[in-house]
């Protein structure tokens, strides 16, 4: 054993100034000159303030907005997380019977699945185009306009599955309510 | 259908791949030149010569598991101390404090043994300094080092007589100069590209357009993620792993991360086809853990498509994320148990119950369909050992594999590095759900709070790494009895292999004749799936009954719990 310790050593030091050093230093110098808002968490800025990261959900409870999934962590990032409720649990039943009456009274339409169950992350960023073109009528309501340009701005949203194949048709909530800000602002609401 | 066609894509894919790869690991690990040797031969050779390695000193398997033992454990102090200290080390923006030393403790053996186990959530609790100096490190050498093992224990089956089992520094040295780093640099662009963050920078802070405030956590991310994936790793930078959007942002960077999982893995089929001089003895491996692939994958997928009826919901979307839908978190669940990866895109935890029962079973017969980097491959040559064994029962001649004999010392090695599984699963489970201070742990009331227990022993005990992960992990009990069973998972069964490897090198060539049992058709290939299943079904049979299940059954019923 003790023959070994010499080689095993040195190599473990040349390993961590290689791979734990080197390697991870070469990519992040890489990332700053070739992609710098992307490796930097996609932040997006309005009037020169960080509202958040186009890959990140975020909490959103005025009418309105679009609203996003239910989160575990109520969108807190450090850590986020997941619910890990079982397909059994009485506790997760409730739950989701309590966000289908609270979005059927909000929206007076049914509650598609994305819309009562907490995602994996606790920061889905995405809801179906189904959950979001049922929350258009409260939100042109809210906002004062048609239905029919909040339905389009959502439209113009949706991301489809990769190839055909891959993935699920969805929209990206911060980037369709700050277009919906930039086409609508809203009535004196919100701290922006 | 979408998600059907998307799967045969995604293997024909993964296919090619190892295909390709096979006969370039070929040239490295015999020490030949290949198109990197330019660039990286001379570090190769500066690593040797800063070490005082020779490579070209031939290991008996003891030497060969000395070496390795001496280097994973020297790996293990450096990671512990690196995370207890990590408040004093630079690289810490956040001013995150020491993590405790039963978590410490359970953090570096599950890097060092290839488990990564997550008990604690990296952005809260890891400084840069420890994400990169310490657990980017480890996914690159315990990757390494489960490589070495698989190509040393190919020798000891395949080599020509003369032809040692091999150097273990310059098999762990090739594996990552090669191998795992240029895949990695690779992979690392392309996550950045799709918006994984790769920064030293800590987090941003954003007022949201509701006027809250947010920290959009970052880091080194992209350049963990890479060998996390390609190393079958699965420690996540992120808590949630690779769900969280920072970390697999897109649905492109989700096919990437999944293909990259199981590459190597396909890879080492083709390899031990190319070093048995026989390539239909690769292919025959590849074949059998295809077809445990394949009955895995479509069980998940038809375990979840049909929505959860006892919460009526038409989807089964709770711990999922929107971009994977229940397709991709699927096939993700399906590659990353077969692999001894565990990284998840989804959570397992909120699984349907005989969709959750996969990931488990193919944990629990012990990661062998495709499974681990290197690992995978040894894991199944255990199971050829079991099943030439079997055959040569049932018609009363020694059983042989690839012209050598299968005797007794090899039957037994294999059947106690085989024992390690059910005893570290069953007996460490049976503990923790008896123990009350263990059985705090459980989340859910019933049956699913016995799968939960069961699914974490299984990870350990299987080095995957993935949970149900409502199950309470960071209890000191946990962390302390899983962290031994992950040392008793890996070095349990590396050792054996060796062992192993190192009888059957020496052994007489015997002549194919008539009565030889070819382990290259379609029968060899049935017989080993069965060896798998029936092993497999034997030993966990019973424990599955009282948890997924019993499950479904009350689910069916409409009970919840």
């Amino acid at each position: 054993m003790m023959t070994h310790i010499r080689p095993a050593l040195a190599m473990l030091v040349a390993m961590i100034l290689l791979t734990g050093l080197a390697y991870p230093l070469a990519m992040t110098g890489l990332a700053r000159a070739v992609a710098p808002g992307l490796s930097q968490g996609s932040l997006v800025e309005r009037n020169g303030r960080i509202v958040g990261s186009a890959l990140v959900g975020q909490q959103f409870a005025g009418p309105g907005y679009l609203h996003p999934r239910p989160s575990a962590v109520d969108y807190a990032t450090m850590p986020g997380g997941a619910s890990n409720l079982g397909p059994t649990s009485a506790q997760l039943k409730e739950q989701v019977a309590g966000r289908r009456a609270t979005y059927e009274a909000q929206n007076g339409a049914s509650a598609p699945a994305d819309a009562v169950t907490a995602s994996a992350s606790g920061l889905d960023p995405d809801i179906s185009p189904e959950n979001a073109q049922a929350q258009a009528a409260r939100i042109a309501g809210a906002r004062g306009i048609d239905a029919a340009i909040v339905q389009q701005i959502i439209r113009q949203h949706v991301t489809r599955p990769l190839w055909g194949l891959y993935g699920q048709s969805r929209v990206n909530v911060l980037r369709t309510n700050l277009a919906l800000d930039l086409a609508a602002p809203m009535p004196p609401a919100g701290a922006d | 259908m979408q998600d059907l066609i998307g799967y045969v894509l995604f293997c024909a894919v993964l296919t090619a791949g190892g295909w390709v790869l096979a006969p370039f690991m070929a040239r490295v690990y015999a020490g030949e030149r290949s198109f990197l040797s330019p660039v990286l031969g001379p570090v190769e050779r500066g690593l040797y010569r800063l070490c005082g390695i020779d490579p070209g000193v031939r290991q008996s398997w003891r030497g060969y598991a000395l070496a390795l033992l001496a280097f994973n454990l020297l790996g293990f102090v450096a990671l512990y101390l690196i995370l207890r200290l990590q408040q004093f080390l630079p690289l810490n923006p956040q001013g995150i404090g020491a993590i405790s030393p039963d978590l410490a403790f359970n953090t570096a053996v599950s890097f060092v043994t290839n488990t990564n186990w997550q008990a604690y959530s990296g952005e809260a609790q890891l400084s840069h300094l420890s994400q990169m100096a310490g657990l980017t490190v480890q996914n690159f050498v315990s990757a390494a080092t489960g490589m070495a093992v698989g190509v040393a224990v190919i020798r000891g089956f395949t080599a020509p007589k003369g032809v040692g089992l091999g150097n273990f520094w310059a098999d762990m040295t090739r594996s990552v100069l090669y191998v795992l780093l240029p895949l990695s640099v690779i992979l690392a662009i392309l996550l950045i590209l799709q918006g994984v963050p790769q920064t030293l920078l800590g987090g941003a802070h954003a007022t949201t357009l509701e006027g809250a405030q947010q920290v959009i956590p970052r880091g080194p991310v992209a350049s963990q993620i890479a060998i996390k994936q390609l190393g079958t790793n699965g420690g996540g930078f992120f808590g949630a792993n690779s769900a969280h959007p920072l970390e697999n942002p897109t649905v492109l960077s989700n096919m990437a991360q999944c293909l990259s999982i199981l590459l190597i893995p396909v890879g080492f089929c083709f390899l031990f086809g190319r070093m048995a001089r026989d390539r239909r003895q690769g292919w025959a491996i590849y074949a059998a853990m295809g077809v445990l692939f394949l009955a895995g994958l479509l069980a998940i997928w038809l375990g979840e498509s049909g929505g959860n009826p006892a919460l009526g919901l038409a989807s089964n979307l709770e711990g999922k994320e929107m971009r994977f839908g229940t397709g991709l978190s699927a096939l993700w669940a399906e590659v990353t148990t077969a692999a001894s990866n565990g990284s998840v895109n989804a959570m397992h935890d909120s699984f349907m119950p005989l969709a959750g029962m996969v990931p488990i079973i193919n944990m629990a017969i012990g990661e062998v369909i495709f499974g681990g980097v290197g690992s995978g491959l040894y894991g199944m040559l255990l199971y050829v050992v079991l099943a030439v064994f079997l055959a040569g029962l049932m018609v009363g001649r020694t059983p042989e594999y690839l012209g050598r004999k299968i005797e007794g010392r090899e039957v037994t090695l294999a059947m106690l590095a085989f024992l390690s599984m059910p005893l570290g699963i069953l007996v460490g489970g049976a503990i923790s759900v008896t123990v009350p201070t263990a059985a705090a742990a459980i989340q859910e009331a019933g049956p699913h709070g016995l799968s939960e227990t069961l699914y974490a022993y299984a990870s350990a005990v299987g080095n995957n790494g993935s949970a149900f992960a409502g199950w309470g992990a960071a209890l000191p009990w946990q962390t302390t009895a899983l962290g031994l069973l992950m040392i008793l998972g890996r070095f349990a069964i590396i050792v054996p292999m060796l062992a192993i490897a190192g009888s059957m090198i020496g052994k007489q060539q015997s002549p194919v004749t008539a009565g030889t049992f070819p382990t290259h058709g379609p029968l060899f290939v049935t017989l080993l799936v069965l060896t798998v299943v029936i092993l497999g079904a034997l030993t966990f049979f019973p424990v599955l009954a009282l948890g997924p299940v019993a499950e479904q059954t009350a689910l069916s019923a409409g009970q919840t719990f």
